[in-house]
C-alpha cells in the first residue's frame, strides 16, 4: 500500500529508453484480463437477466432497483425499500469493522511487541507471524470449523475441565464468523504494524518519560500518532477482505449469516443464479471498497512525510 | 524500569495472538494423526489417513486436482515472475516517466479490488468471449492476480542495488544485454525467487476465483477440498490439509532464507 517507490536519480535510469517494452506486458495482461473484465461487469449490471445463468443484452435497471426497491411480487405495487440486501450489506460492514477492531486490539501489542524484541530473536517472532498469512485461507478456516465444532477439541476440552456443561453453540453461528474474520486476517494487521514501529524513533518515548508523562499517556500522545500511516494501511488491509470475504461466512456461518460474499456468489451458481445482479452487488461492493481506499489515499497525502 | 519499550500485558496479548493464529492449525494436524474412523474421538496414533490421501477412495480425485494445482501454479508464478521483473524495471530503472503512477496502480490493482469482484468480472469476461471454462482459464486468472505479488518483492530488491554496478560494466564496453545478464540479474535474484515462490503459493492458494472460472468437472485441490468439506470434514482431509500445509511453510521458509541471504551479500 505504500506509494510507486522512490525513482531513481536521472543519471541511474539504465532502462529509460526501455520503459515502454518492458511494461507493455504488465499493462496488456492486467488491462485485458482485469481492467477490461470489470467494465464489463459494469455493462452486465446494467443488462437484462437470462434465467439459465448469463445476460440478455437488453439496457435496464432492474438489478439495481430489486437491490434498493421491493415493489411486490408482480412488481405492480408502489416501490418501498427493499431491506433484504441493505442489511446484508451492512451487517457485513459492521462485521468487517468488528473484525478490524479485534484484530486492532491483538494486533498492535503484537506487532509493538516483536519490534522492541532483540534483533536476534525479532526475526523469529516475526516468522511465526508470518507464516499463517501464506497458509492457505481455505484450510485455515476448516480448521478453525473443526475447532469450533458443538463436539469438537475445544468444546470438549471446555468440559472435561468441567468449565461448561453443554457443548458452546458457536458453529453456524455470526459469532463464529465473526471469529473467523478476525482470525483469517489477524497477520494483515500485525505486519504493517510492525513495519511502522520498526522505524519508530524511541527516544521520542524516553524524551516523553523525562517529562514525566506515564507509559500510557506516552503510548496515546506519542506513539500512536507517529505509527498511525501503519495502523491504517493494516486496518485497510484486514476491511477490506472481510467485506468481501466468502469462506468464513460460507464455512463457518449458517443460514442466517449472509454476507456480502456470499449473495454475490449465489448469484452465478445453477439456474437460479442473476448475473446482472451479482453484477450490480459486485460493483456496490467495489464502490464501497474505492470509497475507503480514496479516502486512505488522501489521508495519507495530506499526512507530513 | 524496564524502560519506554516495556508495556505490561503485550507479552500476554502476543501469546494469545499466535495461540489464535495457531491452535486450529495444530488441533488438526493432531487429528490428522488420529487411527480413530470418528473425528470426534482418538483412537490412538496413525499413519492410516495419510495413506487413504494417496490410495483411498478419493485418491484418483485428489490426485488430479494436486497435478492441476501444481501445474497451473508452476506456469502462473513463473509467467507472473516475468511480467514483474521487466514491470520492476521499467519502475525502478526507467526515472521519471509520463504514466508512472498509473502504471504502479495498475500492476497493483490486484491487490486493492475485493477477490470475490475479480472473481465475477473474470467469469462475466471470459463467458462473453466465448471462452470455455477449464484449465486456461484458471491460468490465465492466475497469471493475472500473481503478477503484483511477484512484482512486489522484486521491485524492493532492486531499489536496494545502486546502478553503479551496471554502470561500471557498460564503462567497460558490456552491452546492456550482458550488465543485465551478468551483473543485474543475479544481484537482482533473491527478489526474483521470493517473488516466484510467493506468486506460486498464492495461486496454489486460491479458492475464490479459481471457483468461479474453473467449470464443470474442473479441479484444483483448494476446489476439490472445499467440495469434500461441504459433506462434512473427513480425516482424509485433516491429512491433506496438514500436508499442504507443510508445503506452505517449506516454502515460507525457502523465501525468508533466501532474502535473509541476499541481504548479506550486497
Amino acid at each position: 500500500m505504500a506509494g510507486p517507490g522512490r525513482t531513481t536519480p536521472a543519471g541511474d535510469a539504465t532502462y529509460r529508453e526501455l520503459v515502454r517494452p518492458l511494461l507493455l506486458p504488465s499493462w496488456l495482461v492486467i488491462g485485458i484480463l482485469m481492467v477490461l473484465p470489470v467494465a464489463l461487469m459494469a455493462v452486465y449490471s446494467f443488462l437484462t437477466r437470462e434465467f439459465r445463468g448469463g445476460v440478455i443484452w437488453e439496457f435496464t435497471l432492474a438489478a439495481y432497483d430489486q437491490f434498493f426497491f421491493d415493489r411486490g411480487l408482480f412488481g405492480d405495487e408502489p416501490p418501498r425499500i427493499e431491506w433484504t440486501y441493505i442489511t446484508i450489506f451492512w451487517r457485513s460492514i459492521w462485521q468487517a469493522g468488528l473484525a478490524t477492531l479485534m484484530c486492532l486490539v491483538i494486533g498492535f501489542p503484537t506487532a509493538w511487541f516483536i519490534a522492541t524484541r532483540p534483533a536476534r530473536t525479532r526475526g523469529i517472532w516475526l516468522f511465526l507471524i508470518t507464516i499463517p498469512y501464506w497458509v492457505n485461507l481455505l484450510i485455515r478456516t476448516v480448521s478453525l470449523r473443526f475447532l469450533l465444532r458443538d463436539t469438537g477439541p475445544m468444546n470438549g476440552a471446555l468440559q472435561s475441565l468441567g468449565l461448561i456443561d453443554a457443548p458452546l453453540p458457536i458453529i453456524n453461528t455470526n459469532l463464529a464468523v465473526q471469529i473467523g474474520l478476525f482470525y483469517s486476517y489477524l497477520p494483515f494487521m500485525v505486519l504493517p504494524i510492525y513495519a511502522a514501529v520498526e522505524r519508530y524513533n524511541f527516544a521520542l518515548s524516553e524524551a516523553a518519560a523525562d517529562l514525566y508523562a506515564s507509559r500510557w499517556a506516552t503510548l496515546r500522545e506519542i506513539v500512536l500518532p507517529v505509527v498511525k500511516p501503519g495502523i491504517v494501511a493494516g486496518c485497510i488491509l484486514v476491511f477490506i477482505p472481510s467485506l468481501g470475504a466468502f469462506l468464513a461466512p460460507d464455512l463457518l456461518g449458517g443460514a442466517k449469516t449472509f454476507m456480502i460474499g456470499s449473495l454475490i456468489d449465489e448469484q452465478f451458481r445453477g439456474s437460479q443464479g442473476n448475473w446482472p445482479f451479482g453484477a450490480a452487488a459486485a460493483m456496490i461492493l467495489m464502490t464501497l471498497v474505492l470509497f475507503v481506499l480514496l479516502i486512505y489515499a488522501r489521508a495519507q497525502g495530506r499526512a507530513p512525510r | 524500569m524496564k524502560g519506554v519499550r516495556h508495556y505490561p500485558g503485550f507479552l500476554a496479548l502476543t501469546i494469545l495472538c499466535l495461540a489464535v493464529l495457531y491452535a486450529p492449525l495444530i488441533v488438526v494436524a493432531i487429528y490428522s494423526f488420529n487411527a480413530s474412523t470418528s473425528i470426534t474421538s482418538w483412537g490412538g496414533f496413525s499413519l492410516r489417513w495419510y495413506g487413504e490421501v494417496f490410495t483411498g477412495r478419493e485418491a484418483a480425485r485428489f490426485g488430479q486436482a494436486a497435478w492441476n494445482s501444481i501445474t497451473i501454479a508452476l506456469i502462473a508464478s513463473t509467467v507472473a515472475t516475468v511480467i514483474a521483473t521487466a514491470a520492476a524495471l521499467a519502475m525502478v530503472r526507467g526515472g521519471a516517466f509520463r504514466g508512472r503512477q498509473a502504471s504502479f496502480a495498475l500492476i497493483n490493482l490486484p491487490l486493492m479490488v475485493p477477490e470475490i469482484v475479480i472473481a465475477v468480472a473474470t467469469l462475466i469476461f471470459f463467458s462473453a468471449i466465448g471462452l470455455t471454462m477449464g484449465y486456461l482459464t484458471i491460468l490465465l486468472a492466475h497469471i493475472t492476480f500473481c503478477i503484483p505479488f511477484a512484482y512486489l518483492p522484486i521491485a524492493a530488491r532492486l531499489e536496494g542495488i545502486e546502478a553503479t554496478y551496471e554502470q561500471a560494466a557498460r564503462d567497460l564496453y558490456a552491452t546492456r544485454a550482458q550488465a543485465f545478464r551478468l551483473i543485474l540479474l543475479p544481484l537482482m535474484m533473491p527478489g526474483i525467487v521470493s517473488g516466484w515462490l510467493l506468486a506460486f503459493i498464492i495461486s496454489l492458494d486460491d479458492f475464490i476465483i479459481t471457483n468461479f472460472v474453473k467449470g464443470a468437472g474442473m479441479e484444483t485441490l483448494p476446489t476439490a477440498i472445499f467440495g469434500s468439506v461441504k459433506q462434512g470434514i473427513k480425516p482424509n482431509i485433516m491429512a491433506l490439509s496438514t500436508l499442504m500445509l507443510l508445503v506452505s511453510v517449506l516454502f515460507v521458509t525457502a523465501a525468508y532464507l533466501i532474502n535473509r541471504k541476499g541481504r548479506q551479500t550486497p
